[in-house]
């Protein structure tokens, strides 16, 4: 039995972010409960990604409030992130994974165990004693996945998952996220790929311009989008 | 060409005088690289993953440091420790204990500088995935150290080519005593002076070789790190 989600929901409160007096992210208010995969969409520079450090914890809101729990400051215990371009640490593939349970306080002496586990999980069996630097692009970031599931997040936020990777390793990652997703774990992530958001969305949100124009039902998103901008983004227009 | 060959000749036999100046050599060495250590990591470090007012005047005084004249060090050291100077009570001019400590102030800044880059470098791609993996302040810095180990044991052997090779400084605060103060680099510079060739070839040969063996373990520092975390 998974302990309580303390980390759950996540909740956004007419949330801006200014950085050098330039608006990253305006007024945004959401509420990120247990549930199928949220997922951000929206062009460059809409702000997905600083909406997901900001739901983190890792960047701190200029105005508005960010609570987990229903508490303001959270340390990221049951929280993970994975980067868009996840740093390796200069360890081994498993003692990265090693790395992020020691970080996790999980027990020594289950360490081994977990990481057998995780190792499986992301489909990376055998390449224990890589080094992870030397990893390919696809095999870091599930190595990356894996480090991230380390915590036994309640709320796993991927940023870009699969920019950049073909399509048998998106589909691998893709597979990853529905397995944690029906063990319990809310996922967030942000993509550029449609297809990828109508695979895998339960419910998405269209940012432009740092601005939330839509969140709703993945299915009625992509059937019956409410705004212009959505109908134009979904039928592939460039939004500028 | 005769000298050479008697310079061969004190290296191959194993020349006690010879040996006793490189033994000497190496401990001081060694040792000032140990303090230096200890002194220029942390304050790499330190500088590395702080943010604080004057942080970049410091860095600049900090690389500039990595260019102190062995002379002038030596003279500051020599006044520190004269019977008239400050520390003169502790009676360590002209003995060993004085050539570490000078060569500690020309190494130190050295690993510190080099300890600082390192690590900078290493914090800004490690910064995002340690705060998302919750990681504290002091698991942080010896994760850094750690990770940074392959290129922090480059910095450490390129101060101590530094003290090796180094000789205005110790020669002041240590006089080139005969069989207790003399190094490589002292004995070198005395032997030619006084022209007796092969002992002071014979020791240049020496050095020149530590140096070498010196970049080639730095080398391998290097390919291991590649090699076990890529």
């Amino acid at each position: 039995m998974r302990p309580p989600a303390l980390d759950l929901p996540v909740m956004l409160v007419d949330v801006g972010i200014v950085a050098r007096d330039v608006t990253i992210l305006d007024q945004i208010s959401l509420k990120l409960e247990a549930g199928p995969p949220t997922v951000l969409i929206g062009p460059n520079g809409a702000g997905k990604t600083t909406l997901l450090r900001a739901a983190m914890g890792l960047t701190r809101a200029t105005s508005g409030l960010v609570t987990w729990g229903g508490r303001e400051a959270s340390p990221p215990t049951r929280r993970a992130f994975m980067f868009q371009r996840p740093a390796m640490l200069r360890r081994t593939a498993a003692g990265n994974i090693r790395y992020a349970l020691a970080a996790a306080h999980v027990p020594r002496a289950k360490r081994e165990v977990r990481v057998s586990e995780l190792m499986a999980d992301v489909g990376l069996n055998g390449l224990e004693r890589r080094p992870a630097r030397r990893l390919s692009g696809g095999e870091q970031q599930r190595l990356a996945l894996a480090r991230a599931l380390a915590c036994d997040p309640a709320i796993l936020f991927l940023d870009e998952p699969t920019a950049s990777l073909d399509p048998a390793a998106t589909k691998a990652i893709e597979d990853i996220i529905r397995n944690v997703t029906a063990r319990g774990v809310k996922v967030v992530m942000s993509t550029h790929d449609l297809g990828q958001a109508k695979r895998v969305a339960g419910d998405v949100v269209l940012l432009h311009r740092g601005r939330m124009l839509e969140h709703g039902p993945s299915e009625q998103f992509f059937n019956a989008p409410r705004t212009s901008k959505a109908v134009r983004f979904i039928a592939g227009e460039l939004l500028v | 060409m005769e000298s050479d060959v008697s310079a061969l000749h004190l290296v191959l036999t194993a020349d006690p005088v010879l040996l006793a100046i490189v033994r000497l050599s190496i401990e001081v060495s060694l040792s000032a690289v140990l303090v230096s250590a200890l002194i220029g990591v942390p304050i790499g470090a330190f500088i590395a993953l702080n943010r604080f007012p004057g942080r970049e005047a410091v860095i600049v005084v900090l690389n500039a440091l990595m260019g102190l004249p062995p002379v002038v060090v030596g003279l500051a050291i020599y006044l520190l420790l004269s019977r008239s100077g400050p520390l003169g009570v502790w009676g360590l001019l002209f003995t060993p204990q004085a050539m570490v400590i000078a060569q500690t102030v020309l190494v130190t800044p050295i690993i510190a500088a080099l300890s600082r880059q390192t690590i900078e470098d290493l914090w800004v791609e490690y910064h995002d995935e340690l705060a998302a993996m919750n990681v504290g302040p002091l698991r942080r810095l010896a994760t850094l150290i750690w990770d940074a180990r392959f290129s922090l044991v480059t910095a450490l052997l390129a101060g101590f080519g530094r003290a090796a090779a180094e000789v205005g400084a110790i020669l002041i605060v240590g006089g080139n005593i005969d069989g207790f103060t003399r190094t490589m680099t002292t004995a070198i510079a005395l032997e030619t002076s006084k022209g007796d060739l092969p002992l002071a070839i014979g020791l240049g040969m020496v050095l020149i070789s530590i140096v070498i063996i010196i970049n080639a373990l730095a080398w391998g520092a290097r390919r291991a790190g590649e090699r076990y975390a890529g």
